[in-house]
């Protein structure tokens, strides 16, 4: 599962007869700390889920659980709408030297 | 599930019986705003898709569920015809 922003929505008429009523949303993924990362992708919507929400997607043959019964050709799903995250940080930031392992110490 | 514009066609005589009657088409991924991105697919078309037409694309085990392909050997399916995309 990941995290995501909604950016926009695709429409389809043609559809799979098995997708016919499904909503497409364009998700931007994102970090933890609200970066953008990696490509956009469309995602089905089992939540309702609209513009510039926050969300958080399924991937894989899990993506159609969501639909069950019904057996719907997603491999991306928007299973929830985040309301908040609590994110703590390691104290030290990544890539800084840990001192005890200084060159030169004995 | 993927954006991609249909760039050509696949033709082969011989494959699995569980793929016969099925048409083969390359699809080149395009991101949301309609430039190409890296790479192309093969997919089978279930909803009868034209050269150059943008269509949505499912990959993995979730394409054998769509309407035509169940219990085949596919991990590409096309299962749409974008009509519109919007981006905020």
């Amino acid at each position: 599962m990941y995290l995501g922003r909604v950016v926009g929505r695709v429409w389809a008429t043609v559809k799979n007869p098995s997708m016919v009523g499904q909503r497409m949303l364009i998700v931007q993924p994102l970090t933890p700390e609200m970066q953008p990362t990696g490509k956009r992708v469309v995602c089905l919507d089992a939540t309702g889920a609209g513009a510039g929400e926050m969300v958080y997607c399924v991937r894989g043959r899990e993506a159609s659980f969501p639909f069950l019964p019904a057996e719907v050709p997603a491999d991306t799903t928007v299973v929830g709408i985040v309301d908040s995250i609590h994110l703590k940080r390691p104290p030290k930031a990544a890539g800084a030297r840990n001192p005890m392992h200084k060159k030169g110490r004995k | 599930m993927i954006l991609a514009r249909v760039v050509g066609t696949v033709v082969a005589t011989r494959k699995d019986p569980r793929l016969e009657g099925k048409k083969l088409l390359i699809l080149k991924p395009i991101s949301a705003d309609g430039k190409d991105e890296a790479g192309y697919v093969v997919s089978v078309d279930t909803v009868s898709a034209g050269y150059r037409e943008r269509v949505i694309a499912v990959a993995g085990s979730s394409a054998r569920m769509a309407e035509g392909c169940k219990d085949t050997p596919v991990d590409n399916a096309i299962v749409g015809i974008v009509d519109e995309i919007q981006l905020d």
